[in-house]
């Protein structure tokens, strides 16, 4: 056992993780991390170490985010941005075919993009969860998405452990993190001025020999366990799963629905920053002579006015509609629907929602004894 | 590795009137090879594309042992509906599909057979229908109870005509805001439930038509006799993939599109008529 421990990890001095950027690199890979920019972090094509946010720090809060400069040297000590690992593989904006008119119609081209070999580097636990439940979304049906599957081919995804949780985390409650567990192809641990890292894939562990690193001491593996232990006991927020999906789907006519849906705007963003959301729309542009026209896919909203239409009717008309949509969806229904949660306790919804509403302070609420029984067919409904 | 989201071009062979606003498309794959792979189930739908406008859902009307053509019902309700509304025969249209769960008709078989629709609701059911006719020995007695609203809203009335001839058949049509040319009966079409005699045991009932019609019409067959899980309906939700990728079509923890449209009632008691699911 104490052999594997030693293949699978390694140890890397800060000042060199440089390397472990020119060895990607020289794979082929086009190498990813997060950045500073217009006051958050957000991920970007990088080629150098010095481009991370060294010395930063987030703060989240439900509706605030900052970012604080500390003379400190860690390179990760920003947790995360709006982003998760879903852009990189369910792309906000696909264009699914292009079409051209013919004499005889329309003559339409499938648009699978190119395999492409990006490296991301900065994922965390929570993140690397959202992935496996894209996975099991776009990839473990009937229709395996191959707009997905190509993107998905190329990605090599370097996580690092968390040490440090924010106010909105609640991944150890749903049992995704701080540790990355699964789903990575490197993950590192940051530990004063060393990096431990742990291969977690074939490729990974490939990338850890061509490194030649030197192996671990046992006292950095545990250094490093503990640090990631402390991060998850220090989480304030928690989610509490037992009774689900039932509990939600029993809550239908709760008051508190009434209650949040006064506070949502439905402005969407909750489900722009989820690393699970997958609901998307698919538009026509044609140019403007009508002989060509890209199909396109593009990230779409429970929030949204449309996304509920049918032929004269709107299934989910209201704000409050929408959000128990959103949150039973989430919690329940995709218990149902892919066997897991759709919720990996990220926190991102309460961060970037405009007026702080917090899915871990609502599912409590909501459980509260105050709804009325739902009972079938005795609602008014407009046909 | 099948690309769901991929078109086929499929040419208007024939544009067949049937009310004011409503004309079936004939269709017919242009490639060869999509053509001859192309099978389906009644009640299966099509993605039914238009160039440069966009895709809709439509369920397929024709009979699925001539899967080379196939017909499409459709009302001109909406931007891309008003659009294919203008097409003649011989224009393009595009297809995806078939995609979702048709009717149960192996499980049928043997049983006497009750179909309830209202409205263009009949569309989805009359590939069932022609299917069952052309193995008229192997099911039991059908009756087929079809409601509109004005007489005018009547589609495929030859058809209704031609199926009242079969055996052991009966056609009740009805109309709750009938004229004068109007033969049948007056009423809802839960009203024809009285009309009828229909085993509790030996049936199986198909239903297709406005969510409300559902939702009141199988409690009263329910009272009745008739087990919950011998009543199939057809669903409508609002669809952009097909595939339970988009999340639109989503019913409770159903996507219409894949776990239906056509679904076993009492999977989806629940949810029908529960407000904003």
């Amino acid at each position: 056992m104490m052999s594997m421990v030693s293949e699978r990890h390694g140890v890397l001095a800060k000042e060199n993780l440089q390397r472990l950027l020119d060895t990607l690199s020289a794979k082929g890979y086009r190498i990813v991390g997060p950045i500073v920019r217009d006051g958050s972090v957000v991920w970007e094509t990088i080629q150098s170490v010095s481009e991370l946010p060294t010395g930063w720090r987030d703060h989240q809060e439900p509706a605030r985010y900052r970012l604080e400069q500390t003379r400190s040297g860690e390179i990760f000590g920003v947790v995360h941005g709006p982003q998760s690992l879903k852009p990189f593989v369910f792309v906000p904006r696909e264009p699914l075919l292009q079409i051209e008119r013919t004499k005889d119609g329309f003559a339409a081209r499938q648009m699978i993009p190119q395999l492409e070999k990006v490296a991301v580097i900065g994922a965390r636990a929570c993140d690397l969860a959202g992935l496996t439940i894209q996975d099991r979304i776009f990839l473990n049906d009937a229709y395996r998405d191959p707009y997905y599957a190509a993107r998905r081919e190329g990605l090599f995804v370097i996580a690092v452990n968390c040490a440090r949780a924010l106010s909105t985390c609640f991944c150890a409650s749903m049992e995704t993190g701080p540790r990355a567990k699964t789903g990575f192809d490197l993950a590192l641990t940051e530990v004063d001025d060393r990096l431990l890292i742990e291969a977690g894939s074939e490729a990974g562990f490939d990338l850890l020999a061509d490194l030649s690193l030197s192996p671990a001491p046992q006292k950095l593996l545990d250094e490093a366990a503990t640090r990631v232990d402390a991060c998850g006991h220090s989480q304030v927020r928690r989610l509490e799963r037992s009774r689900l999906p039932q509990a939600l789907y029993d809550a239908h006519e709760h008051p508190r629905w009434d209650d949040v849906a006064g506070r949502c705007l439905a402005c969407t963003n909750c489900t722009m920053v989820c690393p699970t959301c997958f609901c998307h729309a698919v538009e026509e542009t044609p140019t403007l002579d009508h002989q060509q026209t890209a199909h396109v896919r593009l990230w779409d909203s429970c929030f949204t006015q449309e996304h509920g239409y049918i032929h004269g009717k709107n299934i989910r008309p209201t704000i409050k509609d929408r959000y128990r949509m959103w949150l039973t969806h989430k919690l329940a229904s995709w218990i149902d629907q892919f066997g897991m949660s759709g919720c990996v306790g990220c926190g991102r919804c309460i961060t970037w929602c405009p007026v702080g509403i917090d899915l871990t302070e609502e599912l409590p609420a909501l459980m509260m004894p105050g709804g009325r029984s739902s009972v079938i067919g005795q609602q008014g409904e407009s046909t | 590795m099948v690309n769901a989201y991929a078109i086929h071009p499929a040419t208007i062979v024939e544009k067949i009137r049937e009310a004011e606003d409503i004309n079936t498309y004939r269709l017919r794959l242009i490639d060869e090879q999509a053509r001859q792979q192309f099978r389906f189930q009644a009640g299966q739908f099509n993605m039914v594309y238009l160039f440069g406008v966009g895709e809709v859902a439509i369920s397929i009307v024709s009979d699925p042992d001539e899967p080379e053509l196939l017909d499409h019902t459709i009302r001109a309700v909406g931007r891309i509906t008003k659009a294919i509304a203008d097409l003649r025969t011989s224009d393009v249209l595009g297809i995806r599909g078939p995609f979702g769960q048709g009717w149960p008709l192996e499980e049928a078989r043997g049983r006497n057979v009750v179909i309830v629709t209202g409205g263009l609701g009949c569309a989805p059911v009359v590939g069932a229908i022609e299917y069952i006719f052309r193995r008229r020995e192997q099911y039991g007695s059908i009756k087929i109870l079809h409601g509109v609203k004005t007489p005018h809203d009547l589609l495929y009335r030859e058809r209704f005509d031609s199926w009242r001839r079969f055996p052991d058949t009966e056609v009740l049509l009805t109309s709750d805001q009938p004229d004068k040319s109007w033969n049948y009966h007056v009423g809802v079409v839960t009203e024809l439930f009285e009309l009828v005699s229909i085993d509790r045991l030996k049936s199986i009932v198909l239903m297709c038509g406005p969510e409300i019609m559902m939702r009141l019409g199988v409690p009263i067959l329910i009272r009745r006799g008739i087990p919950a899980a011998a009543i199939y309906v057809s669903l409508e939700r609002h669809m952009e993939c097909g595939i339970g990728l988009c999340g639109h079509c989503q019913m409770g923890p159903y996507f219409v599109c894949k776990d239906g449209p056509v679904m076993r009632y009492d999977r989806v008691a629940q949810w029908l008529g529960r407000v904003g699911v």
